[in-house]
């Protein structure tokens, strides 16, 4: 890719405005309780605003397969490790009450 | 303007090919950076379900103001960054060092905040280990709400610090015109680097700071 | 265009003599001389603790050393033979060696990387052994908490620091590997015509970087918590035990298919030469190699069926842990069908590749057994596992890692060695091996744990049996040893391609010279171009 292709300068600045404003939405979200789903939007708008600065400021827009490769191993292999080891956490105390508890928030 | 020596590494054929590497090898050092926080972010996933009103206790003494100055300052440094590769690879000498001094300045910000935050948290006792104080009763499931917050924006200060003490040389090296395309390989793999450094404070910010302020 | 002995022909051994020569080099070649010499001394060294354990156990009572010594003692084993000698080994030697030979490049990717890598391997080994000079380490190199992180009295902070630089040392390894076959293969050189050497290294690279850096932040949390006296992994203060051992195995489990990947590179490679033919199944070889190291990721828990696991997760990893041997299985499938109507010749190479087929189906079926939950119950944590992982990383990695310094020997030197003795050795490594690890599948199936020093004096027999097994081992190896060296002076000269190999790396000098190839090769035939017939030139 002898010259690959790059984003107009106007391109930097309506990303940069738009991480502003996804960070004031993010901030301000945290105030309204949404149950369980406050950690989740949380997360989406975190991943929309990384998506963001992936695509525009580090030109993956711009690039081939092989940047998108890396990309996708990298969100693959960090969901394996964060949901196959969340896995065991989670269903510890699925079993019959005998078995001991996982870890307790109490004190 | 001297000329710095030849643009093409003898292993390659020729200069796509080095571009072409280079490119490839900052991401896949990326992909290495993800895994290394990544068994942070699994550890502090675990104890997060594990221990939630702890760690929502806990969130809530640290500075949410101060983290969300922090969040803006790095945006702001990521888009003087992004500036700072596009005149690089124009060619324009004075513009591509005021962006990499921009970008280095707000960098240095981002730190002198922190290390006003961390300043307080060891005021308040809030550093773990045997000056650990707590007032309510989880103090050590909050205590690990802290553990994970030093080791994690501490593991991201040092690379911020990394970030800035490379942006001190390039700005150096720019500003004696040994940037000059087609040398611009270095900015722009900088660029990728510091990128990802603001995408690990894009998680951690809210993770950390905004986890319990209903 | 040979060497005769009275030629000055300049190839990259000659090039230069000086210390600073080597000291800075950033030929791929002289650097994968350099890690040769860093892990034979350290293959010698794990050795010597092995030896220390065989002794100890050739009696019941525990009248060697002290228990403490003992657990010192396979923590340090273990420890050297893992990280300094199994997981850089082959891709090190051999394939900083021959990646870019194989490929047509002058080099790899980033040569001055790779120098870097070599560095850190050094401080990062000099630092582990400094820790056990200093006293060593007793929790096993498994570093399991709270144990590691609270209440052991020896060096693991120290040996913790060691093992984490040296990982830096596997990541740009394994990266500058990467990139390398990714953005330097030559003009026609299409994926699947590349040996299956670069697949499978290519294959060990992803291991390399998706997952030693977590190895590293784990390595990090145990210190903060030894240091601060807080509990992420310590149960007494609100950690679980088990975060750690998740984070370690996600490591540590692929790291056995960073150790066997490049053996079955090495394999593939001489099967095909020492049958003369392609490797059949070519693609499916190829593919299972990601297959390994992808699917590698995915089973981790199985060392963990009985530390407190949920039973689900437990499932989930056992059933993955089945599917992971699939991808071997075919390796093992397509080798002997390559060997079937070959045309088969026994060189010590030779010898080394087909005692690898055999040990290591050994060694991966007991894996099966492992992975099986209710088996696992009744063998974990005894020397049916210690026999397990042996048969794969002896009887496996290390008899491929042999293999393939005798083959690639005469390219690297420009020497023959005498393959008389090459034979016998190869021989004598089989005998020994099995003596030692094959009694340990029978003491494990009877109860007998791992890591005791002292034991019941019924199973005093199997132990004898184990610890004889081990001197001829190690005879085994000391043999290579001194005719390899001798071979440097008096060996014969080996010529660009003795053994008549494919590949481009034989089309080369011997020893090469230190841009590779004078003019960057076009490929314009597959890999293996071994003729139906006889007769064929490299």
């Amino acid at each position: 890719m002898m010259s690959p292709d790059v984003p107009h300068r106007r391109v930097y600045y309506l990303v940069f405005v738009t991480l502003l404003l996804l960070t004031l939405v993010t901030v301000e979200l945290a105030f309204f309780d949404l149950g369980l789903l406050n950690v989740y939007v949380a997360l989406a708008i975190a991943a929309g605003k990384a998506s963001l600065v992936v695509l525009f400021f580090m030109h993956a827009r711009y690039r081939g397969g092989l940047t998108w490769a890396v990309l996708g191993a990298a969100g693959v292999w960090l969901a394996i490790l964060l949901l196959l080891t969340l896995s065991d956490f989670v269903t510890r105390d699925w079993l019959a009450p005998a078995a001991p508890a996982g870890l307790e928030d109490t004190p | 303007m001297a000329e710095p020596g030849p643009a093409l590494a003898g292993q390659f054929e020729d200069l796509e090919q080095q571009q072409d590497a280079s490119w490839l090898g900052m991401w896949v050092f990326l992909l290495t950076e993800v895994m290394f926080f990544g068994g942070m972010f699994a550890g502090y996933a675990v104890y997060r379900a594990a221990y939630p009103a702890a760690f929502g206790d806990a969130s809530r003494h640290l500075d949410l103001p101060l983290g969300a100055i922090n969040t803006a300052v790095l945006i702001c440094s990521s888009l003087t960054m992004a500036l700072a590769v596009h005149h690089a690879q124009r060619g324009a000498r004075r513009h591509l060092t005021a962006f990499l001094v921009l970008t280095l300045l707000l960098g240095v910000t981002f730190l002198g905040i922190k290390a006003v935050e961390y300043t307080h948290k060891f005021e308040q006792h809030l550093v773990p280990g045997r000056s650990f104080l707590y007032e309510e009763g989880t103090a050590r499931h909050a205590e690990l709400f802290f553990v994970f917050y030093f080791a994690m924006t501490g593991m991201h200060g040092l690379h911020m610090v990394i970030g800035v003490g490379l942006l001190a040389v390039l700005a150096v090296r720019a500003w004696r015109g040994r940037l000059a395309p087609p040398r611009v390989a270095p900015v722009e793999l900088s660029g990728l680097y510091w990128h990802f450094v603001d995408i690990v404070w894009i998680f951690l910010f809210p993770l950390l700071y905004l986890i319990s302020r209903t | 265009m040979n060497e005769g002995h009275g030629e000055r022909r300049q190839h990259y051994l000659n090039v230069d003599y000086g210390l600073r020569s080597w000291l800075l080099t950033t030929d791929h070649k002289r650097i994968a001389l350099l890690y040769l010499l860093a892990v034979t001394l350290f293959f010698f060294v794990g050795g010597a603790f092995a030896a220390l354990l065989r002794l100890e156990l050739l009696t019941p009572q525990g009248d060697l050393v002290q228990a403490e010594t003992y657990n010192k003692l396979f923590t340090m084993h273990g420890l050297t033979m893992i990280f300094f000698f199994l997981i850089p080994a082959i891709p090190a030697v051999l394939g900083n060696f021959l990646v870019p030979m194989m490929i047509g490049a002058r080099d790899l990717a980033f040569p001055r990387l790779n120098l870097a890598s070599w560095y850190i391997f050094m401080a990062g080994g000099l630092f582990t052994l400094a820790a056990a000079a200093a006293g060593g380490v007793d929790t096993g190199w498994t570093f399991y908490t709270p144990y590691s992180s609270v209440y052991s009295n020896t060096n693991v902070i120290l040996t913790a620091v060691g093992v984490f630089i040296t990982g830096f040392s596997s990541i740009l390894t394994g990266l500058n590997f990467i990139v390398t076959i990714h953005t330097m293969r030559a003009p026609g050189l299409t994926w699947f015509r590349l040996p299956l050497f670069i697949w499978g290294h290519y294959a060990t690279s992803l291991i390399f970087v998706l997952g030693t850096p977590v190895l590293a932040i784990t390595l990090v949390l145990l210190a903060m918590e030894r240091i601060l006296g807080v509990g992420i992994f310590d149960p007494a203060l609100g950690g679980d035990p088990l975060l750690f051992q998740h984070l370690f195995w996600f490591y540590s489990h692929p790291a056995v298919y960073i150790m066997i990947l490049p053996g079955m590179a090495v394999v593939s490679e001489l099967i095909a030469c020492f049958a003369r033919r392609r490797i059949f199944g070519y693609e499916f070889v190829a593919f299972s190699s990601l297959a390994i190291a992808v699917i590698g990721f995915l089973v981790w828990g199985h060392h963990m069926f009985v530390s407190g696991q949920s039973v689900y997760a437990s499932l989930v990893f056992s059933l993955l842990s089945f599917l992971v041997a699939i991808p071997s299985a075919i390796k093992v499938f397509n080798w002997t069908a390559t060997l079937y109507k070959g045309s088969i010749s026994y060189d010590a190479p030779m010898l080394y590749a087909l005692g690898f087929i055999g040990l290591f189906t050994v060694g991966g079926l007991t894996g099966l057994f492992l992975a099986t939950l209710g088996v696992d119950v009744h063998v974990t944590d005894t020397y049916f596992v210690v026999a397990h992982f042996h048969y794969i990383m002896v009887g496996g990695t290390v008899m491929a890692y042999l293999g393939g310094i005798h083959f690639w020997w005469p390219k690297m030197t420009g020497r023959r060695y005498p393959e008389v003795w090459a034979r016998l050795a190869a021989l004598v490594v089989f005998l020994g091996f099995n003596l030692t690890f094959f009694p340990q599948f029978v003491l494990g199936y009877l109860g007998f744990p791992r890591r005791y020093h002292a034991y019941p004096p019924e199973f005093q027999v199997l132990n004898v049996m184990s610890s004889a097994g081990a001197s001829i081992l190690a005879a085994g190896y000391v043999i290579p040893l001194v005719y390899l060296l001798w071979s440097l002076r008096y060996g014969p000269a080996g010529g660009p391609n003795p053994w008549r190999a494919a590949g481009l790396e034989w089309q080369t000098p011997s020893p090469p010279p230190t841009e590779n190839f004078e003019k960057v090769p076009t490929v314009t035939e597959e890999a293996y171009a071994y003729g139906p017939g006889e007769g064929e030139d490299g």
